[in-house]
């Protein structure tokens, strides 16, 4: 039987399979390739980046909930240049599409870090608009259509060829909004959903378990959601989507392409079995072998009712 | 480089009220990955939907599976999931995790745990191959465990009781101090437990002259440095984390006050 073919392409960028861990949950490539062999992976999104380096939020910055998690790691990074100079190195020689994250303070902050990753050669720059565990710029960018759509613009104009793809929060009324808004503005692309805020409390001692209150929840309780934001949005626009939220085996996975994705992020399902990528594109494999089709076939197939 | 692991529990021995001893099966993990005494496992407890991590007490390799022993107590619905298994059920194990505590041959060792903090430190008991004291500290007497363990192959091992009520009445640090003032010709005070207690730990060994390691210990998803979420402050303003630059760090880098 002939192999299924696996690859899509997303904003341009060939994928060998739509399976693409995302920021924050896969550091810079190391410590899961312990694991496995990265090269395995359709594409993987680097921890987030800032122009400087950042210490990020007091521990505790993890709490446990049903079926998920929420986090509140507060991007702490090395910053754009200590990761070209000690990441990148490594991860260019790779024979894996490498997407950069990027979060600023300011679209002008936005800019220099596209400029430099875009000299470097990185294969995508995802635009984060949507950390919900930081003061300042993040999720204030993603909430208003106009600031979103600025900051797309900065990045485009400052990424050379480099596609651009902008990470939208679901902590929005209306998420077609900000999606049509960069997509105006020339984004290449969308990855959906970022975390949603959450909280838990200590019944003991009347203390919230993260030191900063709320953090981001994730995890396969997030499924239903980010499944509903995609969808909206692959009806709403254009581009590609990266879809993520919940996503933990390849069902999950084929879900998520019916819904509208062209790509597939996973992430905390990660924390729950280091080869969780890799069972899932497996079976993805499988899953389309046994139904005679494709990943990039299912993208959007979903036969909603009338 | 760390393993995963479907382990099987061949022993479950209750220590106490709600701690217990298991000892797992675990194919060639020790030898493919042990590093030092201190380091630590990443148990799934299905269907709760982030690992466990739970400190090695003991582990040796062996034909023809390696074993490792752990020392949990049930804190919450995790740790019930696992006091439920059975000897012959199969658990999901990353491991092992982590840096120990970085120990010499024939080094002598001042061994100071608090509670459940001091299952970890019996690996560093037995490196240490009767060159090691241990004091041994818990709320009451109702809590104490491994006491006969500890006294079975340290110089010396002494219980202390918040309460009184067996051993030296106070806390691990002041017992740690009544020795080191005697006598404190240590390569190391080695110490785990909560993080007060290390702070106490850390400032009487400091005072007397002695390095200190500690084991930290904080909320972990992926166990394995990839999440961040873990961090754990530094004396210089930095993070690290505790489960890919520790559990142990040396006592003068850890910001006491963060």
């Amino acid at each position: 039987m002939a192999k299924v073919d696996l690859s899509v392409t997303l904003a341009g960028v060939p994928l060998k399979n739509p399976i693409v861990p995302v920021s924050g949950t896969f550091g810079f490539g190391e410590e899961y390739g312990q694991f496995f062999d990265i090269q395995r992976l359709g594409a993987f999104c680097a921890k987030g980046l800032t122009l400087r380096p950042r210490v990020g939020n007091p521990p505790p910055r993890i709490a446990e909930t049903p079926m998920g998690m929420l986090n509140s790691v507060g991007l702490q990074n090395p910053g754009v240049d200590a990761f070209l100079e000690k990441e990148w190195p490594r991860l260019k020689g790779l024979d894996l599409p490498v997407i950069a994250n990027i979060s600023g303070d300011t679209p002008a902050e936005y800019a220099a870090m596209c400029e430099k990753l875009s000299a470097a050669g990185v294969d995508m720059i995802e635009v984060n608009v949507s950390c919900p565990n930081v003061k300042a710029g993040g999720l204030a960018y993603g909430t208003k259509p106009e600031l979103a759509a600025e900051v797309t613009r900065e990045a485009k104009a400052h990424g050379g060829k480099t596609p651009v793809m902008v990470k939208l929060s679901p902590n929005v009324t209306d998420i077609t909004e900000i999606a049509k808004a960069v997509e105006d503005a020339g984004a290449d692309a969308v990855s959906l959903i970022n975390t949603l805020r959450g909280m838990r409390i200590d019944i003991n001692t009347r203390r919230p378990i993260l030191k900063r209150n709320t953090g981001g929840m994730s995890g396969p309780a997030v499924l239903p959601v980010a499944l509903r934001m995609v969808w909206e949005v692959h009806n709403a626009v254009k581009l590609p989507i990266l879809g993520m939220g919940g996503v933990y085996n390849a069902e999950t996975a084929v879900e998520m392409l019916l819904a509208g994705a062209t790509a597939v992020g996973m992430g905390s399902a990660l924390f729950a079995d280091p080869m969780a990528a890799v069972k899932t594109i497996d079976g993805l494999e499988e899953w389309c072998t046994t139904h005679g089709t494709t990943p990039a076939e299912l993208t959007g197939g979903v036969r909603p009712w009338a | 480089m760390p393993i995963q692991q479907q382990c099987t529990v061949i022993d479950k021995t209750p220590l106490g009220a709600d701690t217990w001893w298991m000892t797992l099966s675990c194919g060639n993990m020790v030898e493919k990955t042990f590093r030092a005494p201190g380091q630590f496992v990443h148990i799934a407890c299905p269907p709760y939907f982030l690992r466990r991590p739970i400190s090695v007490a003991t582990c040796q390799s062996d034909a023809p599976d390696d074993g490792l022993s752990i020392v949990f107590q049930v804190r919450g619905e995790g740790t019930r999931w696992l006091a439920q298994r059975c000897e012959g059920e199969t658990l999901d194990v990353l491991g092992l995790l982590g840096n120990g505590f970085t120990m010499v041959p024939g080094g002598r060792y001042l061994l100071a745990g608090g509670g459940i903090g001091v299952p970890p430190l019996y690996g560093c008991a037995q490196y240490a191959d009767g060159k090691a004291l241990a004091v041994l500290g818990f709320r009451s007497q109702e809590q104490v465990i491994m006491a006969d363990a500890f006294a079975g192959v340290c110089e010396g091992s002494f219980l202390c009781t918040d309460d009184g009520s067996v051993g030296f009445h106070g806390f691990v640090h002041q017992k740690v101090e009544e020795m080191l003032r005697k006598d404190n010709a240590f390569t190391a005070v080695l110490a785990c437990g909560p993080k007060p207690m290390l702070k106490g730990v850390a400032e009487v060994a400091e005072r007397y002259g002695v390095p200190c390691q500690v084991s930290m210990e904080e909320r972990m998803a992926c166990g394995v440095g990839a999440c961040l979420g873990c961090a754990t402050p530094m004396a210089d303003g930095s993070m690290k984390h505790v489960c890919k630059d520790g559990p142990v760090f040396d006592a003068s880098e850890v910001d006491w006050n963060g």
